[in-house]
């Protein structure tokens, strides 16, 4: 599959006297494959938005390599840049202008028929809306109104940053929608979202960042199947049971992550079945005996070490910093 | 060309532009209006008014003054003290002459283009060109402000050709508005001199000197509306070139007349940006240091310097160029965060 999106050892210093060196973005790979709705995950202030600002042209790199379409960058974003839709941080819009407006200057700025003006305003459900000025428009309204600014040229690449900001439930499902309808037209999607269970939900793939480094990436499934502690839970017909059901089954090499009031967490368990046999020679019986299924949201906090933690105010650069990539290494391989 | 259709619309479609415009038109209308209402036509009838009231002041003045000597010589006859109060020879050597009252002075106010119309052309450009400030520092600044610039650059990620664009939209919408609003005030003015003033002695080279003081009058509109622009890119904010605004004021108008005057500093004002938008109207300023005379010697001719509008030109010229220049090479340079 080819290669939309490519970004290899990206990297941007901010010096300041005061605050010293600050590394944002500290050899970051990227690859989105063709065709694909890909989400890109990061803690606040872990470098999302300078990646994408970086790779829009907005902000210049000390180091590293970018290409959109198999073009490298930034020397052809010129060329590029009609292919490329994007929006990026919480778009704003000239509070006076109509959405129709808004987007009609857009489009002739970009040479495009004027048809294209209601084409999407009929596609994020702003049409009957369009002739209001955008200081009555809701959060929800002014963001569907940027994915609209940002589908005008109907790019091959669309790049969303929090595209699901201040949506109601219904406008979620609708922008979840139509991230799948554009990814089967054709169009390849890169999705910044904080809302995880939306990213596993839409996403083919993922990349995760923590303080300006890739911590992970690949398709969903292998990232949560990568990040599965195979976590089993267990719990006895006699609640009593539980402590020498912990000794039993530790004394037997099986890890066991938590001990609960009414069950135990057990990790590593690559086969169930041997647990219920030790605690059955043991005169235990199970009554319950449950692989738990690992999701996006775990993944993320483990990786990032985002975690909260009881007692603690977790600082915005208080993340994960790795020196190996995740699943795979190298030009997004 | 697209871009520069594409911001000339996004000008004219905003509001504050609107509202300036408006503003500015109704300001320039009130004053021709108000002003026309000061001068009246010197018809015949008025010139003989005003003669008669001239020749009925100096009769009752001479009534007076024989009233007065009348009075000075009967207080003599009673062998009064008079010099105190009515002079020496009881003011016999005072008498009013007839041209002590001159008629012009009878005659109301009547505008004359050839000799007036400059002043109102400096008028016309101090007032286009807070127009051009604001909506050019507007432009741009609310741009940077609201995250428009950015939506711009993702579309068209060529920095100096965006703000070379937008500047251009800018300067030619002010000198457009300029052209076309100066047209009309000076028909506004040439029909308050025909109808209630004098357009008398408006020979071509008249005519040539007025156009030559509207190209400098548009010409200052148009650095100002680039140098707000400027300075309010460099500062991705409106406010940026409205402070800048004020500190010059306050640094040229203020600070340096004060230092100028404590050091003794021959021909301050020469360092006062002021003298230079007075000499750019007038085609020259004098400034005098009356330091140089004494006084008890007599009558002084004070020392003259004298600053040119060429030498306005080159001011208003580098600071304009100085302004742009460091307002693109920012926007080569810096990130947009």
């Amino acid at each position: 599959m080819s290669a939309v999106l490519e970004i290899e050892g990206l990297r941007k210093t901010y010096r300041s006297r005061k605050r010293g060196v600050r590394h944002a973005l500290d050899g970051f790979d990227m690859r989105v494959e063709a065709g694909q709705v890909h989400g890109f995950l990061g803690p606040n202030g872990s470098g999302k938005t300078t990646t994408l600002r970086t790779l829009l042209g907005l902000i210049r790199p000390n180091g590293g390599r970018m290409a959109i379409l198999g073009q490298e960058l930034p020397r052809a974003l010129p060329a590029v840049a009609g292919q490329v839709g994007a929006i990026v941080e919480s778009p704003q819009f000239f509070p006076h202008f109509t959405a129709r407006d808004t987007l009609g200057l857009l489009a002739q700025a970009g040479e495009l028929p004027r048809r294209r003006v209601d084409e999407v305003l009929e596609q994020v459900g702003l049409r009957d809306r369009a002739g209001e000025r955008v200081k009555t428009y809701s959060l929800g309204m002014k963001q569907r109104l940027a994915v609209a600014s940002a589908l005008l040229k109907d790019p091959k690449l669309l790049i969303l940053d929090e595209p699901a900001n201040g949506l109601d439930p219904g406008g979620i499902r609708e922008m979840r929608r139509l991230m799948r309808e554009l990814a089967e037209s054709g169009m390849t999607v890169v999705l910044s979202s904080h809302i995880l269970g939306e990213i596993q939900l839409i996403c083919d793939s993922v990349t995760i960042i923590s303080l300006g480094r890739r911590v992970a990436f690949g398709p969903v499934d292998q990232v949560l199947a990568a990040h599965s502690q195979n976590s089993v839970r267990v719990r006895l017909e006699a609640v009593t049971d539980l402590p020498h059901a912990a000794e039993t089954l530790t004394r037997s090499g099986i890890r066991v992550a938590a001990a609960e009031p009414d069950h135990l967490m057990l990790a590593d368990v690559d086969k169930p079945a041997e647990v219920s046999r030790i605690l059955a020679e043991q005169g235990l019986y199970v009554s319950e005996l449950t692989p738990v299924a690992v999701d996006l949201e775990s993944v993320f906090l483990e990786l990032t070490a985002t975690a909260p933690v009881p007692g603690q105010n977790r600082q915005v650069d208080q993340s994960a910093k790795v020196d190996q990539t995740g699943t795979a290494g190298g030009w997004g391989a | 060309m697209s871009l520069f259709v594409t911001e000339l619309r996004r000008l004219t479609k905003r509001r504050l532009t609107r509202l300036m415009l408006v503003l500015l038109v109704l300001g320039l209308a009130t004053v021709a209006t108000a002003f026309s209402f000061s001068s009246h036509k010197l018809s015949p009838e008025v010139v003989a008014a005003a003669q008669a009231e001239s020749d009925a002041q100096y009769k009752r003045s001479v009534q007076e003054w024989q009233r007065t000597v009348t009075e000075c010589e009967a207080a003599q006859a009673k062998g009064e003290q008079t010099e105190e109060r009515y002079g020496q020879n009881c003011g016999k050597d005072y008498q009013p002459q007839p041209e002590m009252f001159d008629p012009k002075w009878n005659l109301p106010y009547q505008f004359d283009f050839r000799a007036e119309f400059p002043m109102f052309i400096a008028v016309f450009a101090g007032a286009v060109a807070l127009f051009a400030f604001i909506v050019g520092a507007s432009f741009v600044g609310a741009e940077w402000n609201t995250g428009g610039m950015m939506n711009l650059l993702l579309w068209r990620p060529k920095r100096l050709a965006v703000l070379g664009t937008k500047l251009a939209a800018l300067l030619t919408t002010v000198l457009g508005l300029s052209v076309v609003l100066g047209a009309l005030w000076t028909a506004a003015f040439w029909l308050i001199g025909t109808s209630r003033g004098t357009t008398a002695k408006m020979t071509a080279g008249a005519w040539r000197s007025i156009g030559l003081d509207g190209l400098r009058a548009v010409a200052l509109i148009l650095v100002v509306g680039a140098v707000a622009y400027a300075l309010a890119s460099l500062g991705r904010h409106t406010a940026m070139a409205l402070g800048a605004a004020v500190a010059l004021f306050a640094i040229s108008e203020i600070g340096i007349r004060i230092a100028v005057g404590v050091l003794g500093v021959s021909f301050g004002e020469r360092y006062v940006l002021s003298t230079y938008a007075q000499s750019w109207f007038m085609k020259q300023a004098e400034l005098f240091d009356y330091d140089t005379c004494q006084f008890a010697k007599g009558a002084c001719e004070p020392a003259k310097y004298v600053v040119t509008w060429e030498q306005s030109a080159v001011v208003f010229g580098i600071g304009a160029v100085a302004a742009l220049v460091a307002a693109f090479w920012a926007m080569r340079r810096r990130d947009i965060a």
